[in-house]
């Protein structure tokens, strides 16, 4: 028996079948996911009249299609909004909370259907930069010009904290509104360090020393959640900030051709991270821990520092001992620094959308106004233990956790002097790229010479990028 | 009745049957290929339903790009290492529990325990490969608290200060994911060629076994050109899961969608899609998936072609 002939064999036939089945597998599951819809519905709910106190002209009975990121803050907070929202304007809120942002949004961006308002957020949110190129999001400033619901002679805009506004912009437009207000910097344990008799540092310098001592407990001195760099770029930013000043931060928010080649600030901030592992104070094995386990190793004493932002004491809740009495550092300081060590970078996140094809347009902006009061604000505190964009907007009866508290203080204590960078809203792959190298000096195989060299290499490329133009800050 | 026309009859007899199955293929498999295809020549973000036709500007981007080119290379390394590993360590394992046993009256059998050994075996097969991912990322975590680094540090081999991050080693990282896809496979495989040893008739052994044969000649000799067509397939279903191997490297390696660290552990999937979700570059990455498929293919073919051989009957 041979394949020749018109029988074809029955062995061959089922073999070949397989071969040609199984080689779909592998691409058919991402590609499917291109099958885009192509029909744009432009079906609007009916509009009432615009009034002081209905700026949208949101119609009463309409329904709103709410979707948020379920993460560390939960959901709650959102469906105690919805049914204040409903019960004010008689809608029918449908409420999604998920993890998987993307799985979920996409086919219906694609498919024009979008929901009214998104909580973009998460390790699966669809990145900002990407949505406003392709013309997703809707301008919100008419949200910022509408009056704020707590005092009617003012608006939306004036009730944001600084900074808020700028970290809204995607090609200088606003469009997003971030709604956590988080700072970042290092954290400690006030028992660990009280034990031992530290004190926390103030100075680069002072910063090594206490990893030094550290070390001679036995314990590891930084912790860094080392598969994701994101962590330890934050360092490397802050300390070029800090020393170089807001210019510094700018230039590489800018694409400056110097931004890191020949900008001394950089070189220096990435020599002293650089020194942390070379003196080996770093904890043995973090560079290939993800950020629950490093974190968690933290908790457990085996690292004095570790850099991350305020929702950490919330990720960490249930691993994090009782009487740990976790403290925020900002980042201490490099010799000659131009800001003073208490600025720190604040930001803002948890970033919330109005699709540009929502349904319900106007409610999703009463939507996002109501979010600006203080009522909604205080329901977001309470419910998931973190500050707001909204200024003064939490309840002083709200009892936050040490951490929380630590950060609050901190913030005050900073002032005026808050910063924080845009490039990772606003190129993607810049962030990434940076991000690869700085793995790859943590883990010292490369010197920071190189680091330079490639995180300029990522500057150059991301300059290309045709929204370089109207993403400039000043 | 000419010769051809009693082929059509049965051919449309045939497909009678497949009209619903094909419909469904067409449908889900077929029609997305074309229009994957047909969005590798346009600039879609993936976000939205509109783009621009930009011709082959994608695939000639794809040229000159050295992540996606690394990425292939190691698709190479794994389509070469993960067949031949897998199949040589099932065809041995399957040998010795099938007919590797010696002596006794009975002529033919397995070594001593065979039975258990088959059910061990092919435990790794139960497991999902999101289960393998946990299992592994314990296994090589790069702290004294990873299993491989606590042996290790225990043995006195490492010291407890300067732990092996497995899966941050440039050197290490696609081997320790190769590991895994072989532990994974190996029991499968096993099987598979189990089944096929088995309904090799007894008295060829028996005979090889009269006429004095050891194990390496009855094994070389009668198993193998047997068992042909079974390694045929299997290399080519092995090929296949290592031209895809998204599932591992995302959720073990570092980085968006995995291939870290600095790019040295990625696979074509991962390239595509960060591509097509992260970096909003859903043509381009659709340009990817037209090339994978492609490749795919050739090396499909390649492998059947290469290893034709006479078939032996019995």
């Amino acid at each position: 028996m041979g394949s020749t002939g018109e029988d074809l064999g029955r062995r061959d036939l089922i073999k070949r079948s397989a071969a040609l089945g199984l080689i779909t597998v592998p691409t058919m599951s991402f590609l499917s996911a291109c099958a885009s819809g192509g029909d744009e519905s432009t079906k609007g709910p009916d509009k009432a009249p615009v009034t002081k106190e209905n700026p949208f002209g949101v119609a009463k009975g309409g329904k709103l299609d709410v979707m948020v990121f379920k993460g560390g803050f939960g959901d709650d907070y959102a469906k105690a909004w919805e049914a204040a929202f409903d019960k004010k304007w008689g809608t029918t809120s449908s409420h999604m909370g998920t993890q998987e942002i993307t799985a979920k949004l996409q086919p219906r961006l694609n498919g024009g259907n979008p929901p009214d308002v998104v909580d973009d957020s998460g390790a699966q949110q669809i990145k900002l930069d990407v949505l406003a190129k392709a013309g997703q999001l809707a301008d919100l400033t008419a949200v910022l010009d509408s009056p704020s619901l707590d005092d009617p002679t003012k608006k939306v805009r004036d009730t944001l904290v600084d900074g808020a506004y700028e970290q809204g912009l995607q090609g200088g437009k606003f469009v997003v509104l971030k709604y956590v207000y988080a700072v970042f910097g290092f954290w400690y344990s006030g028992k660990l360090f009280k034990e031992k008799g530290w004190t926390p540092p103030k100075t680069w310098d002072e910063f090594l020393a206490v990893c030094a001592k550290a070390k001679e407990a036995g314990i590891g001195g930084l912790a860094h959640q080392g598969k994701y760099p994101y962590y330890i770029n934050v360092v490397i930013m802050d300390l070029i900030a800090k020393k170089g000043g807001l210019d510094a931060m700018k230039a590489i928010d800018n694409l400056e051709p110097n931004a890191f080649e020949g900008n001394p600030a950089a070189l220096a901030a990435v020599e002293a991270v650089y020194e942390v592992v070379e003196k080996g104070l770093l904890m043995p094995g973090t560079n290939g821990l993800t950020h629950t386990e490093s974190q968690t190793a933290w908790n457990q004493y085996k690292a004095a520092f570790i850099p991350s932002g305020s929702w950490l004491e919330n990720e960490q809740l249930k691993q994090t001992p009782e009487d740990f009495d976790m403290k925020f550092l900002p980042m201490p300081l490099l010799a000659d620094s131009k800001l003073p060590f208490e600025a720190i970078r604040a930001g803002v996140d948890e970033p919330f959308i109005v699709p540009e094809k929502a349904a319900n347009k106007a409610g999703a902006m009463e939507f996002l106004r109501s979010m600006m009061s203080r009522e909604w604000s205080t329901i977001f505190a309470q419910q998931a233990n973190s500050l707001t964009v909204v200024k003064d907007g939490v309840d002083p009866s709200v009892k936050l956790r040490p951490g929380t508290q630590s950060a609050v203080e901190a913030l005050k204590a900073a002032g005026s002097n808050t910063f924080s960078y845009r490039y990772p809203d606003w190129y993607s792959e810049m962030d990434n790229e940076i991000q690869n190298a700085s793995n790859e000096l943590m883990a010292q195989r490369i010197q920071p010479k190189e680091w330079i060299k490639r995180a300029q290499a990522a500057v150059d490329k991301a300059a290309k990028d045709p929204n370089a133009k109207n993403n400039k800050r000043s | 009745m000419s010769h051809v026309a009693q082929g059509r009859r049965k051919g449309g007899f045939i497909a009678s049957f497949l009209i619903a199955p094909l419909a469904l293929y067409l449908t889900f498999v077929i029609w997305p290929y074309v229009q994957t295809f047909g969005y590798s020549f346009t600039n879609w973000t993936g976000q939205s339903p509109t783009f621009d036709f930009v011709g082959l500007e994608n695939y000639s981007a794809l040229l000159e790009d050295e992540v996606f080119r690394g990425a292939l290379w190691h698709n190479l390394l794994l389509v070469v290492f993960v067949p031949v590993i897998t199949i040589l360590l099932a065809l041995f394992f399957a040998f010795m529990v099938n007919a590797g046993g010696r002596g006794g009256a009975g002529g033919v059998q397995g070594v001593g325990g065979s039975r258990v050994y088959k059910i061990v075996y092919f435990f790794p097969q139960v497991l999902s490969l999101a289960i393998l991912a946990v299992l592994f990322g314990a296994i090589y975590r790069s702290d004294e608290g990873g299993l491989l680094n606590g042996f290790l540090t225990k043995m006195g081999l490492i010291s407890p200060e300067h732990p092996v991050e497995w899966l941050n080693e440039p050197n290490f990282v696609l081997w320790c994911l190769l590991f895994v896809v072989v532990w994974h496979g190996v029991g499968f495989y096993l099987v598979l060629f189990s089944a096929a040893m088995q309904s090799v008739p007894k008295d060829i052994y028996e005979a090889a076994l009269l006429d004095g044969a050891g194990r390496a000649q009855t094994f070389f000799r009668v198993t193998l050109p047997l068992l042909w067509d079974s390694v045929q397939t299997s290399a080519v279903y092995l090929g296949i899961a290592a031209m895809d191997m998204f599932v591992l490297v995302s959720t073990m390696t570092s980085g968006q969608f995995g291939g870290g660290p600095d790019h040295h552990s990625e696979v074509m999937s991962t390239v595509l899609m960060r591509n097509f979700l992260y970096f909003g570059k859903s043509g381009y990455a659709c340009a990817m998936g037209v090339v994978m498929l492609v490749l795919t293919m050739i090396l499909s073919l390649i492998t059947l072609r290469a290893t034709r051989r006479e078939r032996i009957e019995f």
